[in-house]
């Protein structure tokens, strides 16, 4: 245990003038001396490959890594729906303030103004960046840029490129990327998983790699080192991440001194496709746009085995209209998803296993036709239609929340620098900017105003004073040491000799977290899942299988690793999750609600951020907290009725 | 209702790139029909580790059709008997019961096998690295709405953007060319007036660099048909015009002689 101090180096002045102060105060790195910095960035989503393409330009040298074959691969491909700008191209009243607004409502008041600000105003280089890059974002027939809405706003804020948004952001945050691999400023380390992070005299000195083709185990170290890894929302086991999303590279960086913050903050997604058997891999995402023009109902009474067609208006019930008139389908997400999982636990679910809702199109079909609909949800449609062999435009869909997003992560303060020097974290990997709900379209912004705007103009100022010195050699002790270290862990894996896969463990613990650390959470619960996972995990360093050797491709070893760090993770989300007592936005505890069952904040207590440091037992964190101010907006009571 | 299938597997294992392989024969009884193709194959996969034996290595991610990891060979079909669909979004209602399946690898010279069906994608990477981008350092771009762009043009960038950079079509292609996947990289920026500046410098580094990975084009169209994307075999029309006209300006002796 040490004395921390957070320091979040939120800069002076209004709100709406401290971006601008910081970036004309900040240290400077001549153009001439950048090719004397070596910046590492682990990561190639969004963020990472954003990050890493602006400072190869600015003449960094940058060597990039990623667990993936191919940069183009990150999580953030699957990004459907589409990022938010306060362009206000529609004239329909927004502007940077109401996006910054909107925001710190939306994470229900548990997020830093200065950095929400930050991401609002540089929203709109964003859009500019992108169309300059090629991105299609949808476009109107005069030719100008089209928008839609997105829960949580009453503003068209959101640009989108058909239901792909993520896909054509990261392909042209990836080529700007690629352009600099090709120019020699980044170096290019793909199927390289990050399995330590090295830290020397206090300040980050590099970190271990895993050549996943081989196995070989090295170092590499650099001046300043970023981690744009990505979320933890796999630690449910079932979520809307890619497969291999997972936890490792922010816990390494968490078990060497970065501080975690508001691990409980996690995001369930309202419109999925309900789980279908034991099998089941990963969940399906139906993106939130459809609540654009999808209408969410169940049957009024629990019995009503008839199909939806036959069902009459009066024999419906469209919850979020009837309980959020003003908002309507639009509501943000974990008020839609609550609501999703009343309607089911009181019975009048629907589907084969009565584990959804209805998410239905014929209103929207009769006004706008077929075509249009096509035009803007096709893709998904049909992705829903080859899961579930049902035809969308024909019978409603059926919808249930899931794990999705995580808006808790490492620490940072204004710079995006963790509580170890040098270290960075960028994109969803840290936990800057939603507070404890994210709204949606709001992390592509998020991933991208980090990696092109913010990360360049903050790392110069560690950078500068450091001109002269040379990373830290990888022979030093530091890396040989984390090297050993890694190596005897990777072993111990395949030499346990159990009877059990790294994913039978995962899915067991992913049950845990669903039940008492899921959408709604009880003492009661989170006390259970303290007691059980430890216990799990003991079983896990007793009975894991893994197949095969270290010395070649084996994914069922990348898999334990990876799981072993997500034991370690849920321990200390639950353990957040009991500590906030009070309900916030995704964060939600049976016992802290009103009459009418809405989240109960508890501002004179909980309005801080919790940061939890590492003190070398995962049971055993200790709590820093991080007060927040509001100058800008004030605390309410979150209405979306 | 879903009903379960008994299934026989002829799948393809190497060791490693300098194994030469072998076909094994992997019996999968009780799979149910909604299962995907992935899923079922991690139904085998904990089977192989419950008995002690490694399992079937495959690529894949997003199981969404989408980030473009999947590559199976399915019954000699790239990604399965669907059209337009990659193998993550394949269903196991599509098989038979009693039917046997052969999965392998993505098959081509420029796809190393690295491990049982994994191959090494990494050639596509280079033929972006040559040129499929649009020089646009970060801070300096015009408002967004500056320069309209025709629905229908930004529309057909799109479709060609929409690429998942599979290999599919390499893997069909009975030369191992990469020209749709090329042409669809090319097609997306050229088609925009974004990307008008470097429009002839772009296709002749791409196609270039392309050519001293991939196999060539004899037009057999086998490509457009195994794309999950279903990417138009127009695009390669497109690219090889822009090519022949960059090479008639020969910009880049111009540029580099001036
Ligand atoms: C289905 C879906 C739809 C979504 N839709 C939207 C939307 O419409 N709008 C919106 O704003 N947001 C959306 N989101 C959220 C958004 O996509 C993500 O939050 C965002 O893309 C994350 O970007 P990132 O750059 O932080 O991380 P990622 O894109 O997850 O990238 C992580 C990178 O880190 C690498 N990596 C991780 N760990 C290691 C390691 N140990 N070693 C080496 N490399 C490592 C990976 O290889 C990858 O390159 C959606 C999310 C999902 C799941
Ligand atoms: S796994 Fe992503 S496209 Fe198939």
């Amino acid at each position: 245990m040490s004395d921390i101090t957070l320091d979040s180096k939120i800069p002076p002045g209004p709100v709406a003038e401290k971006w601008t102060t910081y970036k004309f105060e900040r240290k400077l790195v001549n153009p001439a001396n950048r090719r004397r910095y070596e910046i590492i960035v682990v990561g190639t989503g969004l963020a990472g490959a954003a990050a890493a393409a602006t400072l190869g330009e600015q003449g960094y040298r940058v060597k990039a890594f990623t667990f993936h074959d191919s940069p183009r691969r990150a999580h953030s491909i699957a990004a459907q729906g589409g990022i938010n700008a306060a362009k206000n191209y529609k004239g329909d009243g927004d502007s940077i303030y109401r996006l910054f607004y909107d925001t710190v409502k939306g994470g229900d008041f548990r997020s830093r103004e200065a950095n929400v600000y930050r991401l609002a105003e540089e929203s709109v280089n964003i859009i500019d960046q992108a169309v300059a890059q090629g991105v299609p974002f949808a476009r109107e027939y005069g030719g100008l840029l089209d928008n839609r809405s997105f829960g949580g706003a009453q503003v068209s804020r959101t640009f989108y490129a058909r239901g792909q948004t993520g896909q054509q952001l990261l392909l042209a945050a990836y080529q700007q990327m690629a352009r600099q691999v090709g120019r020699g400023q980044v170096e290019l380390y793909n199927r390289t998983e990050l399995i330590d992070v090295v830290v020397v005299d206090g300040r980050a000195a590099g970190i271990v790699v895993r050549d996943l083709i081989t196995g070989e185990i090295t170092s590499h170290s650099a001046h300043a080192v970023i981690l744009a890894t990505g979320g933890y929302a796999n630690a449910f086991y079932l979520s809307t991440n890619a497969m291999a999303s997972n936890v490792t590279a922010a816990w390494r960086a968490h078990r060497r001194g970065a501080l975690f913050a508001n691990p409980c903050y996690t995001q369930i997604h309202p419109t999925c496709i309900p789980q279908s058997d034991d099998f089941q891999s990963k969940l399906t995402l139906m993106s939130e746009s459809l609540r654009n023009d999808g209408r969410i109902w169940v049957p009024q009474d629990p019995g009503d085995e008839r199909p939806p067609a036959q069902i009459p208006e009066a024999d419906r019930d469209y919850y979020l209209e009837r309980i959020y008139p003003s908002f309507g389908n639009l509501a943000p997400r974990d008020i839609a998803s609550r609501a999703a999982k009343r309607a089911v636990d009181s019975g009048r679910g629907v589907g084969p296993l009565k584990n959804g809702v209805y998410l239905d199109f014929a209103d929207a079909i009769g006004r706008l036709g077929e075509d249009t609909i096509r035009e803007r949800y096709g893709n998904l449609f049909e992705m829903y239609e080859r899961i579930t062999d049902e035809d969308p435009y024909a019978t409603p869909m059926r919808i249930y929340p899931a794990p999705h997003y995580t808006m808790g992560g490492l620490w940072v303060d204004y710079e995006l620098m963790t509580t170890v020097p040098g270290l960075y974290a960028a994109g969803e990997a840290n936990f800057s900017d939603h507070g404890a709900n994210r709204l949606g379209a709001s992390a592509l912004m998020q991933g991208l105003a980090d990696g092109y705007f913010v990360l360049p103009n903050t790392v110069s100022n560690y950078l500068a004073p450091l001109l002269g010195t040379q990373p830290v050699p990888t022979d030093h002790p530091g890396f040989r040491q984390a090297e050993q270290e890694a190596r005897e862990r990777f072993g111990r894996f395949l030499s346990i000799g159990g009877t059990r896969s790294p994913d039978h463990f995962h899915q067991r613990l992913g049950r845990i977290m669903w039940d008492y650390c899921g959408m709604e959470r009880t003492r009661e619960g989170l006390e259970k899942a303290l007691s059980e996972i430890p216990a799990l995990h003991e079983e896990f360093r007793r009975d894991l299988r893994v197949v095969g050797d270290g010395q070649r491709l084996n994914q069922t070893l990348e898999k334990a690793g990876r799981v072993d760090d997500f034991f370690e993770l849920a321990q200390l989300m639950c353990r957040d999750a009991l500590e906030r007592e009070e309900s916030c936005g995704g964060h939600f505890r049976s016992e802290h609600q009103t009459a009418d069952g809405e989240a109960e904040r508890d501002d004179e207590h909980f309005a801080y951020v919790a940061a939890w440091e590492w003190t070398g037992q995962p049971g055993a964190a200790q709590l820093h907290k991080e007060d927040l101010e509001f100058e800008n907006v004030h605390l309410a009571v979150r209405s979306y009725k | 209702m879903a009903s379960t299938l008994n299934l026989t597997l002829r799948v393809w294992r190497q060791d490693g790139p300098d194994d030469t392989g072998r076909f094994d024969t992997i019996e999968a009884p009780g799979i149910k029909d909604d299962m995907s193709f992935l899923e079922m194959l991690d139904v085998v996969n904990e089977r192989l580790i419950e008995a002690g034996r490694e399992p079937i290595t495959f690529d894949h991610d997003c199981r969404e059709g989408i980030c473009g990891t999947c590559s199976l060979m399915i019954d000699g079909q790239a990604h399965g008997p669907q059209r337009g669909t990659a193998t993550c979004q394949l269903h196991m209602r599509r098989f038979a019961d009693g039917q046997t399946i052969t999965v392998e690898p993505w098959r081509a010279t420029a796809f190393p096998v690295i491990k049982d069906l994994m191959v090494d994608r990494s050639a596509l990477d280079r033929i972006v690295e040559a040129g499929g981008y649009i020089t646009a350092e970060t801070g300096g771009a015009p408002d967004a709405n500056l320069i309209p762009v025709p629905k229908p043009v930004a529309d057909a960038a799109f479709d060609a953007a929409a690429c998942i950079q599979c290999g599919a079509c390499v893997a069909a292609c009975p030369n191992g060319a990469a020209n749709l996947f090329t042409a669809a990289k090319v097609a997306h920026l050229n088609l925009l007036p974004q990307g008008e500046a470097e429009r002839y410098s772009r296709v002749e580094n791409m196609v270039d660099v392309m050519e001293d990975h991939f196999g060539s084009c004899t037009n057999h169209g086998e490509c457009e048909a195994a794309c999950p994307k279903k990417i138009s075999i127009d695009y390669i029309a497109l690219m090889n015009k822009d090519y022949l006209r960059a090479k008639f300006k020969n910009r880049r002796y111009l540029s580099r002689n001036p």
